[in-house]
């Protein structure tokens, strides 16, 4: 079955971002973009329904500015076996990818869409579900194991109190959760080969999707900063300042 | 027009996290009518119906929305909406699951996890992990918001008297099946509403060593949590992670026993009233946001601590 990878630039997981002076954004020049953590997880989760047989193709798609050939030549270094930039310099909300996912979905009919559960940037954790919708297929959201039986897929998904255990009707979305897997790192040779993999790049206007938002970001400012704290000597200090002084037990 | 708040609950109980999303709605203002989507649900619709400030409580009693399967619930939720202006839930995993579903049926965006309402199209929202956070304002004809719990105090439980009202399920979706359920159960309060939460790190070096903070925990009547690394690891179940990808907690007291202190842990729980954390390693960055710092070997001063509690 043909496999669908949605990976996101974004900044990397290690950078403390800082907000830009003007409140127009967080400042991201000079600053280490990566793939987005979650978008490795469902990446290396196609690649192993591959390796199993089970995957018979991995596309990966990514919408961003030219940059993102990046993540995407990641994502075939990785295993991927070719890839479609949606090239875009906007900065668009989750609704919009999803509406590009799905003119790509319509047009590659795969069986299964692996996304990550969220985007470390935005934090929005909407583009899968949104995906589903707009295709009407089942979703799998907040993954952690997945097994396919025929034509259904069963996922284990991590939920507030624990964990369900679904079964979900093919084609299907999916979106990670941490434990899914462990990411491989690419080889250097596998990163050599990828140069020569299929990367394809369109525009939203190439698809027909209309990406116009009704979210506008008027500010984005820094969080309150916590008064640094002290330091105590012991236990019997610790115990007597969360009685007497910050009176919390 | 009126708000439509979507109720947590696991058939039997409102969660808190209900009324919290409630006091959200409050701030925009407006009508409040609850949705409870379940099924053998009416004990919660009972509950929802004694929310101080909630004029009417919608009931979709149906097999097919017992586990809140986002297929099933969402073209429910959506065919409401059109009646409404807002449409809040709770940014559990619930919420989490369904609401997207719904804005995409709507066609329009949703707004994640807001911590703040500015006005009724404008809220506040924490993105990169919490460190910023973005105004955003909506021009959507309909605003679908999840809502951060706790960033909202709690609406009174008591001293409502909406009314109630049954509706017609939609039925099954067919697309997906709901299979089985691990639940964790446990005796000590629930994480995101606890009032003092111990949480442990990969410090703790096994699963039997959370013996530990158990053990703190039942002293205080705590929650405990746990950090990423931990629960990889083993040392905890998944539904115990705090943090940017995990739960989000803000008691009056927490404390961190064997945890570095990453951003994406610090967004899990850096609006705490109080914290407190226990390392061994002085340069640990979670000292940095810590109000009382012990620099000790956890293994030696949690005994102690939980000998002076
Ligand atoms: C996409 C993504 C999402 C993530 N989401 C989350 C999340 O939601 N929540 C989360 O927690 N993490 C998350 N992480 C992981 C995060 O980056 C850190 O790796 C993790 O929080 C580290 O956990 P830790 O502090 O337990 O482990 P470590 O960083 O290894 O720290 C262990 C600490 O224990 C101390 N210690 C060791 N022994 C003792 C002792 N005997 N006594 C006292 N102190 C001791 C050490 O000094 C050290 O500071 C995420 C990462 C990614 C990439
Ligand atoms: N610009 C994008 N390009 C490709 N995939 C994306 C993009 N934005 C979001 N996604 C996918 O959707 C997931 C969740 O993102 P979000 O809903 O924005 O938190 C990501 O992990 C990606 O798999």
């Amino acid at each position: 079955m043909k496999v669908l990878v949605a990976v996101k630039r974004v900044v990397d997981y290690n950078v403390k971002v800082r907000v830009k002076a003007d409140g127009s954004g967080v400042d991201l020049a000079n600053v280490k973009m990566s793939m987005n953590p979650f978008c490795e997880i469902a990446v290396e989760e196609a690649v192993r329904l591959k390796e199993r047989g089970i995957a018979t193709e991995i596309v990966a798609v990514s919408v961003g500015p030219a940059q993102a050939q990046e993540q995407l030549r990641t994502a075939l270094a990785l295993g991927a076996d070719r890839a479609l930039l949606i090239e875009t310099d906007e900065e668009l909300g989750s609704l919009a990818v999803a509406k590009l996912l799905k003119a790509v979905v319509d047009k590659e009919q795969p069986q299964l869409v692996i996304t990550g559960k969220q985007a470390i940037d935005s934090d929005n954790n909407q583009t899968g579900q949104m995906l589903a919708a707009l295709t009407g297929y089942a979703q799998g959201t907040f993954a952690s194991k997945l097994e396919l039986s025929g034509d259904k897929l069963k996922v284990v998904r991590e939920i507030d109190g624990g964990l369900q255990t679904l079964e979900l009707a093919l084609p299907a979305i999916v979106t990670t959760d941490l434990r899914l897997n462990e990411p491989r790192y690419a080889s250097l040779p596998n990163i050599m080969k990828a140069k020569k993999k299929p990367l394809e790049t369109v525009t939203p206007a190439d698809l027909g999707v209309s990406v116009a938002s009704t979210l506008k970001t008027l500010k984005v400012e820094a969080p309150a900063e916590r008064q640094a704290g002290i330091k105590v000597g012991s236990v019997a200090e610790l115990v007597e300042k969360l009685k007497n002084e910050a009176k919390v037990i | 027009m009126a708000i439509l708040v979507i109720a947590e609950h696991d058939n039997a109980v409102l969660a808190a996290a209900t009324l919290n999303t409630v006091a959200a709605a409050q701030q925009i203002g407006g009508d409040l009518h609850v949705l409870v989507a379940g099924s053998g649900c009416s004990a919660v619709a009972e509950s929802a119906a004694k929310i101080a400030g909630v004029a009417k409580v919608l009931v979709a009693d149906d097999a097919a929305y017992a586990h809140l399967l986002a297929e099933n619930v969402a073209p429910l939720i959506a065919g409401l909406a059109k009646g409404y202006s807002h449409v809040l839930a709770p940014a559990s995993t619930n919420g989490k699951n369904y609401l997207p579903r719904v804005a995409a049926l709507l066609d329009v965006e949703q707004i994640s996890e807001i911590v703040a309402v500015e006005s009724a199209d404008t809220f506040k929202r924490p993105i990169y992990a919490g460190n910023a956070i973005a105004t955003v304002q909506s021009s959507a004809p309909i605003k679908v918001i999840s809502v951060r719990a706790t960033a909202f105090d709690a609406a009174a439980g008591e001293g409502g008297s909406a009314s109630i009202e049954a509706l017609a399920g939609a039925g099954e979706a067919g697309t997906s099946s709901f299979v089985g359920e691990e639940l964790a159960k446990s005796d000590r309060p629930e994480l995101t509403s606890a009032r003092v939460v111990i949480s442990g790190g990969r410090g703790l070096q096994s699963g039997e060593n959370f013996g530990l903070l158990y053990a703190l925990a039942d002293k205080l009547g705590a929650a405990v949590g746990a950090s990423r690394a931990a629960v990889d690891a083993g040392f905890a179940p998944n539904d115990m992670q705090v943090g940017q990808t995990g739960k989000i907690v803000a008691p009056d007291l927490y404390i961190a026993v064997g945890i570095s202190g990453a951003i994406q842990h610090l967004a899990g729980m850096k609006d705490s009233k109080v914290i407190v954390a226990i390392n061994k390693d002085a340069e640990a960055p979670i000292f940095q946001v810590a109000d009382y710092g012990l620099v000790a070997d956890l293994f030696e001063v949690v005994p102690e601590l939980e000998k002076q509690l």
